[in-house]
């Protein structure tokens, strides 16, 4: 697979259809990638890698790259191609200035789920017909490849790329995800016991913007939450406005714009399930208004930009299971 | 530094008998900001609002806070005042005392502590408050009339008597509506036709008017003064400009077998068709649904006879666009269906019919060229029922709350007519009520009974059972005599119930009006300004906003032309300044507020910018348009950025209430 | 939130109304005298549509103990679709603070025309009932990002 986008990369590069490549870049370890931009033959050669770690969704970066001049190839597993036609969808990204590739998805590991087997000094890691041998600087550890996968790929909604130029490998179908198994499990809870859940979860936040700076459907030019004039911005005092609020609004923000891509929680320092947020939005929306997925396509209604004479009324929250 | 005057108003008693109004004055005197805090009997006198202009001067005030009656009363008066000191007068706010505290609240503790709260929250808003200037915009000096009808006539007559271009856009063939179908009007018994088609010629031949029969409105944009309108010329495949209206073509149509809508179905027409003798424009359409060419290409016999060639088979929907500075809607009215009404035997017997229906077997023009025959025998008919109130003031779903207003006084009408033309006829009336309130209309009535011997019975039809003998039996309850009654009719009236023009409801869409439940535009006040839509530069004519006869739908009409007018005379209009506004620095460019501007006010447009490593980059950022922008803030909601801003109800502003009150 | 002579929890409501209907129907029932506790503020805006779910998520966060927002009935709008914005709008953020454990009687919505005075005030004589019975909006005071 790898070897196939770097050939490819190359041609188109050689071709001039595309003067720079988005996509991961070798880290010091065989599980740090990082998304990197390159423009040569030789870059490609030295440091372009796609394997079980290169989960990271290339869509956002393409807002900046596409102000830059000329023409970028970004290579785009399903799940981050709905993101890119959101992202295009919201006019943040020009489509003009993008070559997609579709390459197939994960399931795509999460170091962390290694970590937490207790296995430290990890040095690599090797899928050997889904058995991980985790090479450490205390010897070589084993453990079944799904027990190690990322959250966001446990509940994969789709191998089908909703949008591409080309592909490399065979495109996939939307799938049943049963992703909100777990939204649907916190509904059933009282609503003391989620109020427990929730603050014992947001009290781990440490308020570094990870989620922020990583959400494809943050993209705005200025945060709400750095704007003086929104009247919520409140650096200064210790008891602000923002510790209490900052998820639930962010999650406001992207309801009926987030497409589920996950990364939130990936990565979270913290291990908060943000996603559960945006995932309780997307239940919502779906069972209330009509199925709807962000980034399905470009034209789409998002659905708070539209309303229908005989939506239910918000007294619908509070009949629903009453306690 | 702000320098804010807060001015309390005692309002008599009605404020200061509940509020402490020296201790809110005193309180509020502490607030950040606040340089001089006065209480005082009347803010809204004459020497109230010298008070505040003169201590604007004095203090040289840049807010001014009011803590007064709802500022829905006075929020004008206290700006005017302002202004008139010199100071915008946008950096008023009112804190409502009275309404929201003084008028509802019973101990003076709790009330004053409130009126406060209030006051604080108002000194926290209009510490943001901005200094607003109200823009212009210009008025196309051309007006709309939506509907041919005798209110559209009436108003478009008026406005182009004033000196303006008007179009009347009419979905039917010819204008001249429900009137042109009526036989005699009452209560004067002249007929429709007489007073009505001169009229209809009048529309025609001035010059000012432009009449888009056989149209409908497609699509409308803008705003007052400055509305664009596309008009939908549905296709009547014959070449307007060229038909003569000679009628040679409806002459030889082998397709005579199309039920005459003119004459309520009663007889036929071909499907070449002029709808009736004096219709305006006098030119033949075509009705595809019957037309043997346009159904199965074979026939063509009226484009061989017409001698100018106007006929063609080809012709399509056409769309038109035309600005306008002013919108009457005059869509009318239709009787309801009452096939729901099983006990009338409408659909059993031909004998039981409309009063419309009536109307045209009356009518000279008519099926029986006047003569009053009955329908299944052609027979004259010796004894005739009306039914009143068929589906008005109706409680259950099949009817209509409302009553109807028009139907005592044409049955009155339509008894009159008979006992004057055939006396051997009997004629019976059931009502619930007779209403006839208006000039001359209960001398009407009461000659209708008096004098034509009309025989009027308080008391409902029960059932209408057609007999084998071909009469029917009407079987009713006499209420005052306490009996029941069976009487054999030959024919039965049935009065239905009137109800809006189907179109009114997708126009009212488009046209952002508002309408009641039952489908009536709804006026901007009941009393007050009766022919206007709350919708600015919109206004109503006749039935459109609730039921009405002629005399008063052409009142109506000529004060909706007076309005109309009012506004054409004007060169530019004055903007509402609370409007949107995009910080283009923070706009995303997303389009999410585009989707839910009702009034289609914001646009996007690539702009060039400065980057901060000096760069230049073209970003797309919203517009908003503060002439069509009508400031309702959904925008500054769907923005995730937070770049749109409502100016008089800013994020900021309303935060600093919530916070003021939340202290 | 404040405690009067007699002990009994006093809850400080938040009334959001819009300028067309629901504030012009506060003024009917202040009119009409009909009487409606002090524990009720009403801040007026345009339209139901104006009020962002941030203001709401203020008004709690800086100690309200309720928040009732007030708008034309559906249909009805001034602007003709503002209020069925605002029904999304504020049936996901209601959904969402229910999903966090808030109770879910702190928030309301309700349609009140302008000449729904008796409406108004029954409305929120019933709405401060119910959030007195909850009692001081501790939840979401409470849930929180860890201090640094």
């Amino acid at each position: 697979m790898q070897e196939a986008m770097i050939k490819r990369a190359k041609e188109l590069l050689a071709d001039g259809i595309v003067d720079r490549v988005i996509g991961w870049k070798k880290g010091e370890f065989s599980y740090d990638h990082t998304p990197a931009v390159f423009t040569s033959a030789q870059e490609l050669d030295e440091s372009f890698v796609c394997d079980d770690f290169t989960s990271a969704n290339l869509s956002k970066y393409l807002v900046k790259e596409t102000i830059r001049e000329g023409k970028i190839l970004a290579f785009l597993k399903p799940c981050d191609t709905y993101s890119f036609n959101q992202l295009v969808k919201e006019h943040r990204i020009d489509r003009d200035k993008v070559y997609v590739i579709g390459i197939p998805g994960g399931p795509k590991l999460d170091i962390e789920k290694i970590r937490a087997r207790g296995i430290t000094g990890i040095l690599n890691v090797r899928n050997e017909n889904y058995t991980l041998k985790i090479e450490t600087i205390y010897g070589v550890s084993e453990m079944p490849f799904y027990e190690a996968i990322s959250v966001k790929c446990e509940s994969c909604k789709s191998k089908k790329h909703v949008v591409y130029d080309e592909l490399i490998g065979e495109d996939g179908e939307v799938l049943d995800s049963n992703r909100f198994d777990m939204v649907e499990k916190l509904e059933n809870m009282t609503s003391q016991e989620r109020y427990d859940f929730w603050r014992s979860e947001l009290s781990k936040c440490i308020r570094c913007n990870a989620c922020r700076t990583v959400c494809p459907a943050c993209t705005c030019e200025k945060c709400v939450f750095e704007n003086p004039d929104s009247g919520i911005e409140n650096k200064a005092a210790a008891d602000s406005f923002e510790e209490n609020m900052f998820h639930i609004i962010r999650a406001f923000h992207v309801a009926g714009r987030c497409t589920d891509c996950g990364e939130c929680s990936r990565v979270c320092p913290e291990n908060i399930p943000l996603h559960l947020l945006n995932r309780k939005f997307i239940k919502d929306i779906n069972s209330l208004y009509g199925t709807y997925q962000a980034g399905e396509n470009t034209t789409d209604k998002a659905p708070l930009n539209e309303y229908k004479m005989d939506d239910c009324e918000a007294s619908i929250v509070h009949e629903r299971g009453a306690e | 530094m702000q320098r804010i005057g807060v001015f309390v108003c005692h309002c008599g008693t009605n404020i200061a008998a509940t509020v402490d109004v020296k201790a809110v004055a005193e309180a509020l005197g502490h607030e950040p900001g606040v340089v001089i805090s006065q209480d005082y009997q009347y803010m809204c006198s004459e020497s109230g609002q010298n008070l505040i202009k003169d201590a604007v001067k004095e203090h040289s005030l840049t807010g001014i806070v009011v803590c007064s009656c709802s500022p829905r009363m006075h929020e004008n008066t206290f700006r005017k005042a302002a202004a008139a000191a010199g100071l915008n007068p946008y950096l008023v706010e009112i804190a409502n005392i009275r309404e929201q505290c003084s008028w509802i609240h019973k101990e003076i503790a709790t009330a004053t502590e409130k009126a406060v709260i209030l006051g604080r929250a108002a000194v926290a808003k209009v510490h943001l408050n901005a200094p607003l200037t109200a823009g212009e915009s210009p008025v196309v000096k051309r007006a709309l009339v939506i509907g041919g009808g005798i209110a559209g006539i009436q108003t478009a007559l008026d406005i182009a008597e004033a000196g303006f271009e008007v179009d009347i856009v009419e979905k039917e063939p010819t204008i001249g509506g429900k009137m042109a179908q009526i036989d005699k009007t009452f209560p004067t018994l002249d007929c429709a036709a007489c007073i009505l088609t001169p009229k209809m010629v009048e529309c025609a031949q001035n010059d000012k008017i432009t009449i888009h029969s056989f149209s409908e409105i497609a699509d409308v944009k803008g705003f007052v003064g400055n509305f664009t309108v596309t008009i939908k010329k549905k296709a009547r495949f014959v070449d307007e400009t060229k038909c003569t209206g000679c009628g040679l073509c409806t002459e030889k149509c082998p397709m005579k077998k199309v039920p005459n809508e003119f004459n309520m179905g009663l007889d036929n027409r071909t499907a070449v068709y002029i709808p009736f003798a004096q219709a305006v424009p006098k030119v033949a359409a075509i009705d595809p649904n019957y037309c043997l060419m346009l159904k199965n290409g074979k026939c063509g016999v009226c484009s061989k006879v017409c001698s100018v060639g106007a006929i063609d088979y080809k012709q399509t929907d056409k769309f038109v666009e035309e600005k306008y500075g002013a919108i009457v809607v005059a869509t009318g009215f239709n009787p309801i269906k009452i096939d729901k009404y099983e006990e009338f035997a409408y659909n059993q017997s031909p004998d039981v019919v409309t009063s419309l229906e009536l109307e045209r077997l009356m009518n000279a023009a008519g099926p029986n060229g006047g003569t009053l025959l009955r329908p299944s025998d052609k027979k004259h008919p010796h004894t005739i029922v009306f039914v009143q109130c068929v589906g008005s003031r109706c409680e259950d779903e099949k009817g209509k709350p409302y009553c109807s207003k028009i139907c005592c006084m044409y049955t009155a009408k339509h008894a009159m007519l008979i006992r004057e033309k055939y006396p051997d006829t009997e004629v019976y009336v059931f009502y619930i009520d007779v209403r006839t309130p208006g000039k001359n209309f209960d001398e009407f009535y009461r000659r209708a009974v008096e004098q034509y011997g009309v025989h009027y019975i308080k008391g409902m039809v029960g059932k209408v059972t057609p007999k084998s003998d071909g009469k029917l039996d009407v079987q009713a309850a006499d209420l005052l005599a306490n009996e029941q009654l069976h009487i054999d009719a030959d024919m039965v009236v049935l009065a239905a119930a009137i109800e809006p023009d189907k179109s009114a409801r997708p126009l009212a869409t488009m046209l952002t009006t508002q309408m009641d439940t039952n489908d009536f535009f709804t006026e901007a006040h009941p009393k007050l300004r009766p022919v206007e839509s709350a919708t600015a530069g919109i206004f109503l004519s006749g039935a459109c906003q609730g039921p009405k006869d002629i005399p008063e739908t052409v009142a109506q009409a000529s004060a909706a032309a007076a309005k109309a007018i009012g506004l054409l005379c004007k060169n530019s209009i004055t903007c509402n300044p609370c409007v949107a506004s995009s910080d283009e620095l923070m706009c995303n460019g997303c389009s999410s507020c585009e989707k839910v501007c009702p009034y289609g006010a914001i646009t996007y447009i690539d702009k060039e910018f400065r980057m901060p490593d000096k760069t230049t980059r073209i970003r797309r950022v919203a517009s908003v348009n503060p002439a069509v922008c009508q400031g309702c803030g959904a925008c500054t909601v769907a923005c995730p950025s937070g770049a749109m801003d409502l100016s008089g109800f800013s994020n900021s502003q309303i935060m600093a209430e919530v916070d003021a009150i939340c202290k | 939130m404040q405690v009067n002579n007699n002990n009994e929890f006093q809850p400080l409501i938040v009334a959001f109304c819009c300028n067309w209907c629901s504030y012009a129907g506060a003024d009917l029932s202040g009119t009409n005298r009909l009487n409606y506790p002090t524990n009720v503020k009403i801040i007026r805006v345009p339209c139901s549509c104006r009020v962002n779910p941030m203001f709401i998520l203020r008004a709690f966060q800086r100690g309200a103990d309720g928040v009732i927002l007030c708008g034309c009935h559906p249909g009805d709008c001034h602007y003709t679709s503002g209020n069925y914005f605002t029904r999304r709008r504020m049936t996901l953020l209601f959904s969402m603070l229910d999903f966090l454990g808030i109770e879910r009687d702190r928030t309301r919505v309700e349609w009140v025309s302008a000449a729904e005075g008796a409406k108004f005030a029954a409305t929120m004589n019933e709405f401060t009932e119910a959030v007195r019975k909850l009692g001081p909006n501790r939840r979401l005071e409470d849930l929180r990002c860890r201090k640094q």
